[in-house]
């Protein structure tokens, strides 16, 4: 390598901290809300009262806000407190732009804000995970494209050569969040706040679970993926196990993830191959996920005894186990056989929280109690405090998913079952008030992990306050040098230092998939065998629907009637891609608490 | 519905299939190439950057 002697000149800059803090203190005020709205309506289930006979904090409304609030203000937070601490750190660079992390920050506040007034109100698209309005839609993307900018800005202008892997995740988490919100939100607007899903049905169902499926992925996983390779090598100090591995789990996961989403929609009247091949997917799927959780708990090899001492370890730890155990779940949920039980019971719930509130809950805790000590310059207040939230939390994980279990396996098996007569054994009331003690157990499993989220408010406070806060941390690194090799580099060293390659690269990986299961259901008009009988609604029949939407009946009710002895006996003919041409949107639903 | 209902009416779309199959197939082909020709040193270089600044 050749270098001149200007070059060689370290520079000085500073690291931005405060917007780290800004996100980090949304992260812990949004996730409080966000668990305890997750609690109101889990006691509504065995307590309707609690509800207090309002419609704005009904189930069918607070669902939503639970579940927007958990992924996109609790998770979403955490994750921009991590990149805006990671990034700058890994590219030894400040962000490019304090402006634009600013309007990034403000904007993203104002649109949970808007989140949390509007669902309660039930203004909802009725697409799970995207059901703000219109308005609030756009305003995501431009957000988004700020934060991109500020983003790839820092990543050009960095002093580190190489990307690093969780360098990667960034990008393609980016580019695939801007590709999937987009497509969802393809909408007709009808007034200031309401609008139609330009899909209908079949189309509009296999659109929701590519989006519903891979937002999971790009949104829950990846970004938490970026702080698993950040954070864990830096609380266990010792580099990530294994790079080849990361190349490989980064790669197949992006690729793989975005085939898997027709899984949700297995025995509905999505067209058989499109639920064949999701099927497959998801099988494939478990080999990237469990080498990423591999990769991680074997960074700690040799360093186990840390784990006994460092809360930060302790809650990875759990984490990533979590994930492992998400990801074994999720490909074992895809079998038809087993999603035949499985699939509109409380199985599914028990599974999202595993990682929900295994994964993504403990990922975010451990870099809060990771970086505040850090950026006030101190240690933290208690470590007896943090083990205490450690085991109220994996304790109240334990309890709050192994009575849905429970309840998912026994009302499933409930629904089929007949008498010697050939008659449905079990009314559907029946199979609902006979869990409703799962329900109780369930409760209180979250509120443990409600308490201990409370423990650390007060310990992270306690910490703040004896340290003072470092709003810009001094940092000196040497530009990067034009380097002119003497050997021939692998062309796979070239791409890992040019982040719009990467870019282009990740969006034709994750485009394919997509692009696959979508032509040939949309290319056909004829794909959707219509039925003579099947007319468009009337407007009393499109404002019943729009009533329907309103209230989130689909969070608990179904209108799809899977081709089971049991569901025709109980609802009737089963249901077929025709019956749908003219739903906009579709409201199969994801989860059947009440009858249909 | 089984995808051959689907070969019946749209003109060449059989070839999506055999596309598909083959982008996948290439996708790790290429990607195997690149993670076994890295030198063991390269990569010990990049998964040492979070550890470089002590902050």
């Amino acid at each position: 390598m050749q270098e001149t002697n200007q070059s060689m000149q370290v520079e000085k800059f500073y690291y931005d901290n405060k917007i780290v803090k800004a996100f980090g203190y949304a992260t812990v005020i949004f996730g409080i809300v966000g668990m305890i709205v997750g609690l109101w309506a889990a006691i509504q289930m065995y307590y309707p009262a609690i509800s207090l006979n309002l419609a704005p904090t009904t189930f069918g409304r607070l669902r939503p806000l639970h579940t927007n609030a958990i992924i996109f203000a609790f998770v979403g937070n955490a994750s921009f407190a991590g990149i805006y601490y990671s990034l700058q750190r890994l590219c030894k660079a400040r962000m490019w732009s304090d402006k634009l992390s600013w309007i990034h920050f403000w904007g993203w506040q104002l649109i949970i804000v808007a989140a949390a007034i509007t669902l309660p109100l039930g203004l909802n698209n009725g697409a799970e995970y995207a059901e703000l309005i219109w308005p609030i839609d756009i305003a995501i993307a431009l957000v988004w494209i700020i934060f991109g900018i500020n983003m790839f800005g820092t990543i050009i202008k960095r002093r580190e050569k190489h990307l690093y892997v969780a360098i990667w995740f960034y990008i393609a988490t980016w580019v695939t969040v801007a590709l999937l919100h987009i497509v969802r939100s393809i909408e007709l607007p009808y007034s200031a706040t309401g609008s139609y899903s330009w899909y209908a049905g079949v189309q509009d169902a296999l659109v929701q679970w590519w989006y519903g499926h891979n937002a999971v992925a790009f949104f829950l996983t990846t970004p938490v993926l970026w702080l698993m390779y950040y954070f864990l090598p830096k609380a266990a100090n010792r580099p990530v196990y294994s790079n080849r591995l990361s190349i490989i789990h980064f790669w197949s996961l992006i690729f793989i993830y975005i085939w898997a989403g027709p899984h949700h929609l297995l025995y509905t009247a999505l067209p058989d191959w499109a639920q064949s091949l999701g099927v497959v997917f998801s099988i494939m799927l478990i080999m990237p996920s469990w080498g990423g959780m591999l990769n991680g708990l074997f960074t700690l090899r040799g360093a186990w005894d840390k784990v006994r001492e460092d809360p930060v370890l302790k809650f990875m730890v759990v984490a990533i186990t979590c994930y492992g155990m998400a990801t074994f779940e999720g490909p074992l949920l895809s079998l038809k056989s087993v999603n035949a039980i499985s699939h509109f019971s409380d199985w599914t719930i028990g599974h999202v929280h595993i990682g929900g509130l295994g994964w993504n809950g403990f990922m975010a805790f451990a870099i809060l109690y990771y970086m505040i000590p850090k950026m006030w310059g101190t240690s933290l207040y208690s470590k007896k405090l943090a083990t205490n939230h450690f085991w109220l939390g994996t304790i109240g994980i334990i309890i709050y998913a192994v009575p849905l279990y429970w309840a998912g396996f026994e009302q499933s098996l409930m629904w089929k079952q007949f008498t010697p007569e050939g008659q449905l054994r079990f009314d559907f009331m029946q199979t609902v008030t006979n869990i409703k003690y799962m329900y109780v157990a369930r409760s209180v499993g979250g509120t443990l992990y409600l308490i201990g989220a409370f423990i650390m408010v007060y310990n992270l406070y306690k910490t703040i306050a004896k340290g003072t806060f470092i709003p810009n941390e001094a940092a000196e690194a040497a530009p990067i040098v034009k380097a002119v090799s003497q050997k021939k580099e692998y062309w796979h060293r070239v791409i890992e230092r040019k982040p719009l390659t990467m870019l282009v690269l990740s969006l034709i990986l994750v485009a394919i998939g997509g692009l696959v299961q979508m032509i040939p259901t949309f290319l056909v008009k004829s794909n959707v065998p219509t039925i003579a009988s099947v007319k468009p609604y009337t407007p009393l029949e499109l404002q019943g629907r729009d009533i329907y939407v309103r209230e989130g009946c689909y969070t608990c009710h179904s209108q799809m009637i899977r081709p089971f002895r049991d569901e025709v006996a109980r609802y009737g003919e089963y249901s077929k891609a025709g019956e749908f041409v003219y739903d906009h949107p579709f409201q199969w639903g994801s989860k059947r608490t009440g009858p249909d | 519905m089984k995808f051959i209902n689907y070969l019946e009416k749209v003109s060449g779309v059989d070839i999506i299939g055999l596309i598909s199959l083959t982008i996948f197939f290439l996708f790790f082909v290429v990607m195997l190439t690149w993670v076994f020709k890295t030198k063991k040193k390269d990569f010990i270089e990049v998964s040492n950057i979070p550890l470089d600044n002590q902050h």
